[in-house]
């Protein structure tokens, strides 16, 4: 028996700053159909792995396989790694939609503007055409009567989900968020993540960098977590939350001790 | 001597002989300043570096000269090398390339203000360097130079009236002449003042307008 190929394959991904190295030779497979949760202390790499992933950082060293596929960079029998031709990155890149911290919608267009801007400019479809996909990602995140608004005239929570709506409208195989409710008032949050954890329950496969311990507990089926720029810990959340937990784990748990991780701190 | 505005508006076809060519160098500078700062802005900003280099050289001795002193040797100094123009032309251009100089710096910090993550999100949605800028940069940065091109706009207004001293026959040229002829100093002084203040205060109100209008595409 076989197992199905990993949505993602990450190999030996180095990844550094002029002379400083932030993420150490990482190797992480991330399961198609499933949330993946990256967390760890700020610093811990969790981010820029993320955007190596999204190709918004080019990797120092190693590779990405989207789907089987080389992402940027391919490493050819010699050991040398060379960039592919742009067409290329662009084809592997369309599989995956990007959600960030700041939502960076587009203020000069509405929400349906932003969801169907690279169904106009990139896949050329039509105007009509376009709107009636938008309209339909738009529903999907409850967000249809908002569609003629502009990101100026919404609320944190409501733009973050025309964003998600707007990564969704290539109809991606992998959803990345990065920190998506990192800026929201804590009212705000839940909307973001009840959206993501319909996504989830989709089967979308998603890989979320987060502050929320919760959700990562309880959305989550692999929480990854890094320190100083190493996969420390890659496991269930059952795996990794349940007792003996590791010390390093334990420690940054109990800044969260007010964000609702009291509970998995509990002796088991 | 009293203040007698009658001498002034018996040459009224005169005055507004010179307001049309006040206007139409004020429109054509600040248009064609617009233009020419956008592509130097977009050189230096996209374009390689020793042309960046050489544009923003350009771009400092322009805004480090009093345009007085740049309109002279335009003017005057042109044609040592060849550039023979008559005073409208002179002045359109000089003024023009002033414009220009501003502009562009303006357009340059507008560029640089537009969020990277704006840029990284048309990325990830697979949008082409060029389609970025069509499309993201450009709207987003009008956005946000809207204020600082009325501010300039104005002082080109301003501007216009070093033309006098090459002769263009414009408001202020016009005006004084008329001024000297009648021993009315001060009555066309007077006036002008108000026709570039009525101007500034136009080009202001449509300035504000435009933003009020332009207001809900503002940054989230």
């Amino acid at each position: 028996m076989t197992l199905p190929a990993p949505a993602i394959a990450i190999r030996r991904l180095s990844k550094s700053y002029g002379r400083t190295e932030v993420l150490h030779g990482i190797d992480l497979e991330i399961a198609r159909g499933a949330t993946t949760c990256l967390i760890g202390p700020s610093g811990s790499g969790k981010s820029t792995l993320l955007r190596c992933i999204a190709f918004l950082e080019e990797a120092t060293s190693g590779t990405i396989l989207i789907d089987g596929q080389p992402l940027g960079f391919e490493e050819q029998a010699a050991g040398r790694r060379v960039r592919l031709p742009p067409q290329r990155i662009r084809k592997v890149r369309s599989g995956i939609g990007m959600v960030f911290q700041q939502f960076n919608l587009w203020p000069h267009m509405t929400a349906l503007g932003n969801v169907t801007e690279a169904l106009v400019t990139v896949k050329g479809l039509s105007r009509q055409e376009a709107d009636a996909r938008g309209m339909a990602q738009l529903r999907r995140v409850g967000l249809e009567a908002r569609a003629r608004h502009y990101p100026s005239e919404l609320s944190g929570g409501q733009q973050q989900r025309v964003a998600i709506a707007r990564a969704l409208a290539l109809e991606p195989e992998i959803l990345l968020f990065d920190e998506p409710t990192a800026s929201l008032d804590p009212e705000l949050t839940g909307e973001v993540l009840n959206v993501m954890r319909d996504l989830g329950g989709e089967g979308m496969t998603m890989v979320v960098v987060t502050h929320e311990i919760g959700f990562a507990a309880t959305v989550g089926q692999r929480i990854v977590f890094l320190d100083h720029g190493r996969v420390l810990l890659n496991g269930t959340p059952a795996e990794l939350f349940a007792a003996p937990r590791h010390p390093r784990l334990t420690q940054f748990l109990e800044t969260y001790l007010d964000r609702g991780a009291a509970m998995l701190l509990k002796p088991a | 001597m009293s203040f007698d505005g009658s001498v002034i508006l018996a040459a009224l076809p005169a005055i507004l002989s010179g307001l049309k060519v006040t206007l139409g160098i004020w429109v054509a500078a600040t248009a064609l300043g617009i233009a020419l700062g956008f592509v130097v802005a977009a050189f230096r900003h996209f374009g390689p570096r020793p042309l960046g280099l050489a544009l923003r050289l350009a771009v400092e001795v322009l805004r480090g000269t009093p345009f007085l002193i740049q309109i002279f040797l335009l003017y005057f100094g042109g044609p040592f090398i060849g550039l023979s123009l008559d005073p409208v032309p002179a002045g359109l251009l000089g003024l023009s390339l002033y414009a220009a100089a501003y502009f562009s710096e303006i357009f340059r910090a507008g560029f640089l203000a537009v969020p990277r993550g704006h840029v990284e999100a048309a990325q990830c949605v697979g949008l082409s360097q060029a389609q970025i800028v069509r499309r993201i940069l450009i709207p987003e940065m009008t956005m946000l130079v809207l204020p600082q091109c009325v501010n300039m706009a104005v002082i080109l207004v301003k501007e216009t009236a070093v033309l006098s001293i090459i002769a263009v026959p414009e408001a202020t040229a016009v005006i004084s002449a008329l001024g000297s002829q009648q021993y009315a100093f001060v009555e066309s002084l007077f006036l002008l003042a108000v026709i570039y203040w009525g101007l500034v205060e136009a080009c202001g109100r449509a300035g504000r307008a435009l933003e009020t209008r332009l207001s809900k595409f503002r940054f989230a």
